[in-house]
């Protein structure tokens, strides 16, 4: 994990109503690969994904974006815990994007029936995407993230909620997103998960930071009470 | 129980006969209707999304006033457009009154806060499940607007046909400004109002029941003409 730095967080914070859920936070992130978020239920690991995305807004700090072309956030694709279901076929959901974007009908058809078979959704694309399973649900929201090749790609808890085979199948394509150069920043819960995954590792407590290190180092010599507690299943309080 | 069911033979009779009166009144009424309940959706609909989407300091009073506005009385609205476009009035000099055009504006008045009020709440509550992705994928804040308007077609829908029951079935304003004359501007209500007033309760009710059978019809048409899901495909 070696590299310029790509994204810097300058004492980030973000208030709602009196309670502090993140911050202040700093922190740079710097090559290419899987970082994950891991932390228990309330750490801000959400809030620290939506308030980089810009979908949170920040009551102080400030985040900084060295390359311009990954500030755009047409350039960054988000994964929510729930997938946000549009009430339009599969295949419409995940055109969507690019209709935003000014393409025909047709040319964003053909680009979402290619970020299908990118996540291997082998479904009847015309059908309403309620009807999709739940892992099927997730395979199309990240077939809408992937959809306009994301140069960096922010995933909230995926898996939650998925069975073994799902969460295999999603992790299988989280590698060949990774392997194609695409930057990814995903939070979890599951430390096997993580184990597979991750490059590197933010672990956060009660809003704050509390490590940042490369993948093997934080599951094998993690630095803090709080990230041996943690991995050792420990309730954190 | 008699004169109902005289209204209702009555009213079978001038259908099969396709009484060349109440075609007139009927197909008046449609015409003013419809094109009311038309003008108020391009108005409203729009409305509703904007005031559902958007954050400015009077949102609130906003809605509250077009909440409040959805129980205008018909009679005062029918009064305030007859005096707007009265011989002295400031759009006097359209020669409106007494004409279909008029009756479709008072309508327009009327409908338009039921239909974006309607609207604002059934937008409200999609816009609440697609806020985070619209946000994320950076659309703007007419897609934003257009998306909700598309996806929620179907509230939409609902949100028009309420204003065309609200239309179809309003005999006050049009009354006053309309003036109720035969072979200009008498609609089933209207017709039904001077029936009454004759004391001829079964014509009255047959046109009644044909107000009803139409509301109903046209409710139908529109949901089927609509349906967006056929079987599992979209």
């Amino acid at each position: 994990m070696v590299g310029a730095h790509w994204l810097t967080l300058t004492d980030v914070t973000v208030r709602r109503r009196g309670k502090t859920l993140l911050g202040p936070v700093s922190f740079a992130l710097n090559g290419s690969g899987l970082t994950i978020l891991m932390g228990p239920n309330g750490a801000g690991k959400t809030t620290l994904l939506r308030a980089i995305h810009g979908i949170e807004r920040l009551n102080d700090g400030r985040i900084e974006w060295h390359d311009p072309q990954d500030a755009d956030g047409r350039a960054q694709g988000f994964v929510f815990q729930q997938p946000v279901l549009m009430r339009r076929s599969v295949l419409d959901c995940i055109a969507y994007p690019l209709r935003l974007d000014g393409q025909s009908a047709v040319q964003a058809r053909e680009a979402a029936r290619a970020a299908a078979d990118e996540v291997q959704l082998r479904v009847n694309l015309d059908q309403p995407v309620f009807l999709l399973s739940g892992g099927e649900k997730q395979k199309m929201a990240l077939a809408r993230a992937l959809v306009r090749a994301p140069r960096i790609l922010f995933l909230d808890e995926p898996c939650a909620n998925l069975d073994g085979h799902a969460i295999i199948e999603i992790e299988e394509i989280l590698n060949r997103v990774r392997a194609g150069g695409t930057r990814i920043l995903m939070s979890t819960h599951d430390q096997g998960q993580a184990r597979r995954l991750a490059d590197s590792v933010l672990f956060l407590h009660k809003g704050q930071l509390v490590e940042q290190t490369e993948g093997r180092e934080f599951f094998s010599t993690p630095r803090t009470e709080a990230g041996r507690a943690f991995l050792k299943g420990e309730i954190l309080l | 129980m008699n004169s109902i069911g005289e209204g209702l033979w009555q009213a079978a009779q001038l259908i099969v006969q396709l009484d060349s009166d109440l075609v007139e009144i009927t197909s008046l009424s449609l015409r003013v209707s419809l094109g009311a309940t038309i003008v108020a959706s391009a108005i409203g609909l729009p409305l509703g999304a904007w005031l559902a989407v958007n954050r400015f300091p009077a949102r609130r009073l906003v809605i509250a006033l077009l909440n409040a506005l959805m129980g205008l009385p018909p009679v005062v609205v029918g009064l305030m457009v007859y005096v707007i476009f009265s011989r002295s009035g400031p759009l006097g000099v359209l020669g409106l009154l007494f004409t279909p055009t008029v009756m479709v504006i008072a309508q327009v008045v009327i409908i338009t806060p039921i239909i974006a009020s309607v609207a604002h709440q059934a937008i409200r509550e999609l816009w609440a499940d697609y806020h985070d992705l619209l946000i994320s994928l950076q659309a703007t804040r007419w897609q934003r607007i257009r998306t909700l308007l598309w996806d929620g077609r179907r509230a939409l829908m609902t949100a028009s046909l309420a204003g065309f029951g609200r239309a179809i079935g309003e005999v006050g304003a049009i009354m006053i400004v309309g003036g109720n004359i035969d072979h200009a501007t008498r609609v089933l209500t209207t017709a039904i109002a001077l029936e009454t007033g004759k004391g001829e309760f079964e014509m009255a009710l047959a046109l009644g029941f044909v107000l009803i059978g139409l509301a109903i019809a046209v409710n139908l048409a529109l949901h089927f003409l609509s349906r967006t899901e056929r079987g599992a495909r979209w």
